[in-house]
């Protein structure tokens, strides 16, 4: 490569597994064989809710090629989580799940597996187990949960509520409205929806010669993932490895450990043998997580001169069977009444209500899309009734720098969303379009529409934030780089092998990422979850590269050149005078000495764990046009774009490769992506892509990136989070832009055609 | 992964012919997106037979005939069909309606005559041939029938194919296209890999004179159990004057045909709403009358 070293950050050279990936030498769980696998298969409720009261397996006993069926009855009963949160965090309420169940709660719910030599003799064996059920009366709804008389979903969850914990509140809310010269009130409903990451979730297991239980699995969270098997089966943690290969992303639905605990249980019962687990999207899309679906219902007080004086939300969360990451994503939704506008008074509830739906867990933006949806609809609600100018009112009330969060005490050092604002504003025309758009009366109109965010990077300080990265020099001077947490797709290997490369000053192709996780060798790191890796991680591999080079640095000073170690540095893969940048040495004869120095044996390696006790709030806007179709009730994007404040950007490319994604996910949370569920039934309608419309190419218009690269002095390189941000401002500027154009509000997404037909046909506009 | 009782493939319509009438149960399968999906979900392996039809040229490429009329062989896929000079220079509905279907990949195997066996009343193809009295050839070992494919369909999922039958050729008249000319909308969630929530295929030929319809044959998509024809708006529409109003007329008397029902797709009373909608847009936009551009 020819970029100059340290001079690798802000550039964007080629992916680390672009070539691995477009030549199919990447290898996923899937691709990797082992001899003599076994197929599983799960066998699901059918119902909503019930007890299972028998499960008689007889006839695919002996069916032949059916080598094990295992049900609640044969895996241990000690409750855990699916989620990834921290171990020193209280999990109360959220060890809810059982490999096996006895109670479904919900059309999908695990009972029992077959184990079978292939896919076509387990589904068949599926077919002939008769469960026999006892049905209980199922809450599908939130009121319908809230209202149930039991028996309740999960026990001792009281009226199924999982948890209210954790209301805020700040300032006199009462005094705040009293003095209000307006008050607004509104409510805002969000759907499921589905991560739909390319590659479904799939992991295979085996024993291995010292009944060691190893697991190859398509994971966000390697080291996490040892620990919940190790509790789930109730064996030392230490007996558990877990291998993650190439990974097909996963949004947040591969941070549940889901599949590993059962691809365990299932090797177990045939004696070690290899067992893959491998499923359909069709099981995909019933059987693991989705993002929540909330109603937020908000006050606000604005006083005379349009100044937001006080904000107070109910937020209600829908978590269906079973925890996942429980009350987290609600509390992040409400999070959003104190990180964005500065007000005199803040009050926010919150609850997360059992249902017999499938699973919500996290997905990309972990309860921000949908609390962002409510408030900046909320706000172009204010400034419409108002008739002020949505920009500006926006950043006026926004949140400045050095602003501290009353509820956690974090700070905002950077903030640069009021000049995203701006750019937005410029990249879209907004002023001439406004003007041109005014008075519309025709079948097809045009409107303008903006919202803005912000959003936490990592998690501190609700839990510790560890990152482990691990460098090893070679004699030619390159190295390898492992990293504790993990490429799903997302490029985090191409951005820390640029951050390692810039501090050990050589070029970013002396940097040989190891990409698979083993939790054998790797270094300990909770994951890839939040926007944390570039930041957190990120932290780790500076710390690790700074040892790696100051190791050379004194080797060389001792052993080769003439200067003392602190006049040394690195550049270019040479050993130079840090004063003048003259060349002392080669970096490529200074490691090869150092293996082989007669008198000297010590590695040129580092191992660290780093602890970051930062967090750092990323921003953004996205402003959009669309055309709605009166008659029809269709929505086109004619334009979008998004401006981000993601701090200093790494990598170009890769970063707008990111928020491009991020842009096409929203879209499809704004106008058509929702998982559907039988009004009866519970089961779940539209669990295939067919049916469940995610956005194709052809329903997403160019995407506009853009940055605000200010800088965050907590980050490694004064970067902050990106992985999720591109997903929470898209869907309320379109929602704002419909307004704009038709002056109707939507307060419930997806604005599909049938809805919106019903509500210009209500307004009267039909 | 598939594991069927039987399958033959020949590439030869008198094997294919006799062995559906030796063994009748015998599934035929050609792209096989529709049959595959089936058998994924649902049916039982063990016991389906397939009758792989790929391969026999009988049964494909487009063609005129010496009487001016058009015949589409049943194994044309989507995307010759997309590509024929033929049919886009009298039958651009159908080419409209082949370019709708799936994606690339599915245009590229999945056929015409598969799209109308399979009997369902979304498939793109059939609302055009309905809306162009479209003639099926339809053979056995023994005898050959030609059957217009408003008799085709008998209901959901249920054409009238009899034991040992096949569908060989797809005919569209010359009478049916000759000074005519249509349009195919499909109005469907997205613009790809989607059904449509409704289908619209129109034709008619105007009288210059008069300025009026001389006649209007309306097809229609998912607006009832089968796909179907709009007789009311047809009959209506024969002297009417090409304008909005009686454009307008036209396609309220098109809801009268269809059977529309609620479905969790979308409600009757959207799909009822949509055919008005979709009928005058069709129909405006090829007499050049768009509606709209006065704000645009």
């Amino acid at each position: 490569m020819e970029e100059k070293s340290n001079k690798v950050v802000g550039t964007s050279p080629r992916r680390k597994d672009a070539k691995a990936k477009v030549m199919g030498k990447a290898k996923y769980t899937a691709d990797i064989y082992e001899s003599g696998m076994l197929v599983g298969k799960i066998l699901r409720s059918e119902k909503a809710y019930a007890y299972i009261r028998n499960i008689d397996t007889s006839k695919a006993e002996a069916l032949p090629g059916v080598e094990a069926i295992i049900s609640y009855k044969d895996v241990p009963k000690i409750p855990y989580a699916l989620q990834a949160h921290q171990f020193s965090l209280d999990h109360a309420g959220q060890e809810d799940h059982l490999i096996f169940t006895d109670k479904a709660r919900f059309v999908g719910d695990e009972i029992g597996a077959v184990i079978a030599i292939d896919d076509l003799t387990a589904k068949k064996a599926l077919s002939l187990i008769e469960v026999e059920y006892e049905e209980l009366e199922p809450s599908l709804t939130i009121e319908a949960a809230l209202a149930s008389k039991g028996p309740w979903i999960h026990e001792g969850r009281e009226h199924n509520i999982l948890s209210d914990l954790w209301g805020y509140e700040d300032g006199d809310v009462d005094k705040a409205f009293t003095e209000s010269a307006h008050v607004f009130e509104g409510t805002y409903d969000t759907g499921y929806q589905q991560h739909c990451h390319l590659e479904n979730h799939v992991s295979y297991a085996y024993m291995d010669s010292e009944d060691r239980i190893v697991i190859v699995s398509s994971t966000q969270v390697p080291h996490v993932a040892r620990r919940i098997v190790g509790q789930a089966l109730g064996i030392p943690w230490g007996r558990i490895r877990v291998i993650k290969p190439y990974v097909g992303g996963g949004f947040g639905n591969k941070a549940d450990v889901r599949l590993e605990p059962i691809v365990a249980a299932m090797t177990m019962a045939v004696g070690g043998r290899p067992v893959i687990l491998d499923f359909s999207r069709e099981e995909c899309m019933i059987g693991t997580a989705n993002r929540h679906a909330m109603r937020i219902k908000i006050k606000s007080g604005v006083s005379e001169d349009g100044k937001l004086k006080v904000l107070q939300g109910e937020v209600l969360s829908n978590a269906g069977g079973y925890a996942s990451h429980g009350h987290s994503p609600t509390l992040v939704a409400a999070g959003k009444f104190v990180n964005m506008y500065e007000t005199e008074a803040v009050k926010v509830e919150n609850r997360t209500i059992y249902t017999n739906l499938p699973i919500a867990g996290a997905m990309r933006g972990y309860g921000t899309p949908q609390g962002v949806y409510a408030l900046e609809s909320h706000v172009e609600d204010i400034v419409t009734a108002l008739g002020l100018d949505p920009i500006t009112f926006r950043k006026d009330n926004f949140i400045k720098e050095n602003f501290v969060n009353p509820a956690n005490g974090m700070i905002t050092h950077s903030n640069g969303v009021r000049e995203c604002m701006d750019r937005g504003r410029e990249l879209i025309d907004w002023d001439r379009k406004k003007e041109l758009y005014k008075n519309q009366a025709g079948p097809k109109r045009r409107g303008l529409g903006m919202a803005c965010f912000s959003y936490e990077t990592g998690i501190y300080p609700i839990a510790k934030e560890l990152g482990g990265a691990r460098i090893v020099m070679n004699q030619d001077g390159s190295v390898q780089l492992m990293c504790g947490a993990t490429e799903i797709g997302q490029g985090a290997d191409t951005v820390l092998a640029q951050i390692a490369a810039e501090v050990l000053g050589i070029p970013f192709d002396m940097v040989h990422m190891i990409s698979t996780q083993d939790t054998d060798i790797t270094p300990f790191d909770f994951g890839a979850y939040a926007s944390r890796q570039t930041y957190v991680t990120g932290l780790a591999v500076k710390r690790a590269a700074n040892e790696v080079k100051e190791k050379i640095l004194r080797f060389a000073a001792d052993e080769i050149v003439d200067l003392p170690v602190y006049m040394l540095d690195l550049q270019d893969a040479n050993i130079v005078n840090k004063h003048n940048g003259q060349v002392m040495a080669p970096l490529d004869k200074v490691a090869l000495a150092s293996f082989y120095q007669v008198d000297r044996a010590e590695p040129t390696t580092s191992d660290v764990i780093n602890n970051a006790p930062v967090n750092a709030y990323s921003y953004g806007a996205t402003f959009t046009e669309v055309e709605v179709n009166m008659r029809t009730g269709k929505i086109e994007i004619l334009e979008i774009f998004n401006v981000h404040d993601s701090g200093k950007i790494i990598n170009r490319q890769l970063a707008e490769g990111q928020v491009e994604g991020g842009m096409a996910q929203a879209i499809g949370q704004a106008l058509s992506e929702e998982l559907l569920m039988h009004p009866t039934t519970g089961k779940t309608l539209n669990n295939n892509l067919l049916d469940y419309k995610l956005p194709t190419i052809m329903d997403v218009p160019d995407l506009g990136v853009d940055f605000i690269e200010t800088y965050e002095p907590t980050g490694p390189m004064g970067n902050k989070g990106l992985g999720e941000p591109p997903t929470m401002s898209p869907a309320p500027a379109i929602r704002n832009a419909v307004l704009d154009a038709t002056g109707v509000a939507f307060n419930r997404i997806p604005m599909n055609p049938q809805r919106v037909f019903e509500r210009l046909k209500q307004e009267g506009l039909l | 992964m598939f594991d069927v009782k039987k399958y033959y493939d020949v590439d030869n319509l008198g094997v294919a012919l006799s062995l559906l009438s030796k063994e009748p149960h015998l599934i035929v399968i050609a792209g096989g997106t529709d049959v595959l999906i089936k058998m994924q979900h649902g049916w039982n392996q063990e016991e389906t037979e397939l009758l792989g039809i790929n391969r026999i040229a009988e049964l494909k490429g487009i063609r005129m005939l010496d009487n001016g009329d058009i015949e589409i062989g049943a194994l044309c896929n989507f995307n010759q069909i997309e590509e024929d000079a033929t049919l886009q220079e009298n039958i651009i509905p159908l080419v409209e309606a082949a370019a709708s279907i799936g994606g690339p990949q599915i245009r590229n195997v999945a056929t015409i005559g598969g799209n109308i066996c399979n009997g369902v009343t979304s498939a793109d193809s059939a609302s055009t041939l309905f809306a162009y009295d479209a003639k099926l050839k339809l053979s056995t070992e023994r005898s050959e029938r030609i059957v217009p494919i408003s008799e085709f369909y008998m209901g959901p999922g249920k054409v009238a194919l009899e034991s040992g039958e096949l569908l060989t050729h797809i005919i569209i008249p010359k009478e049916s296209y000759e000074g005519y000319q249509g349009r195919y909308i499909k109005f469907a969630r997205r613009k790809a890999m989607d059904i449509a929530t409704l289908g619209v295929s129109v034709n008619y030929r105007i009288d210059e004179a008069s300025g009026c319809f001389e006649d209007l044959r309306i097809g229609l998509g998912v607006a009832g159990p089968t796909p179907l024809r709009c007789i009311e708006a047809e009959e209506y529409a024969r002297g009417t004057k090409v304008s909005e109003e009686g454009i307008a007329g036209i396609a309220g008397k098109a809801v009268l045909s269809s059977h529309a029902r609620t479905s969790w797709r979308a409600s009757k009373e959207y799909r009822e709403h949509l055919i008005e909608e979709l009928v005058a847009e069709a129909l405006l936009s090829i007499t050049d009358g768009v509606r709209g551009e006065e704000d645009e």
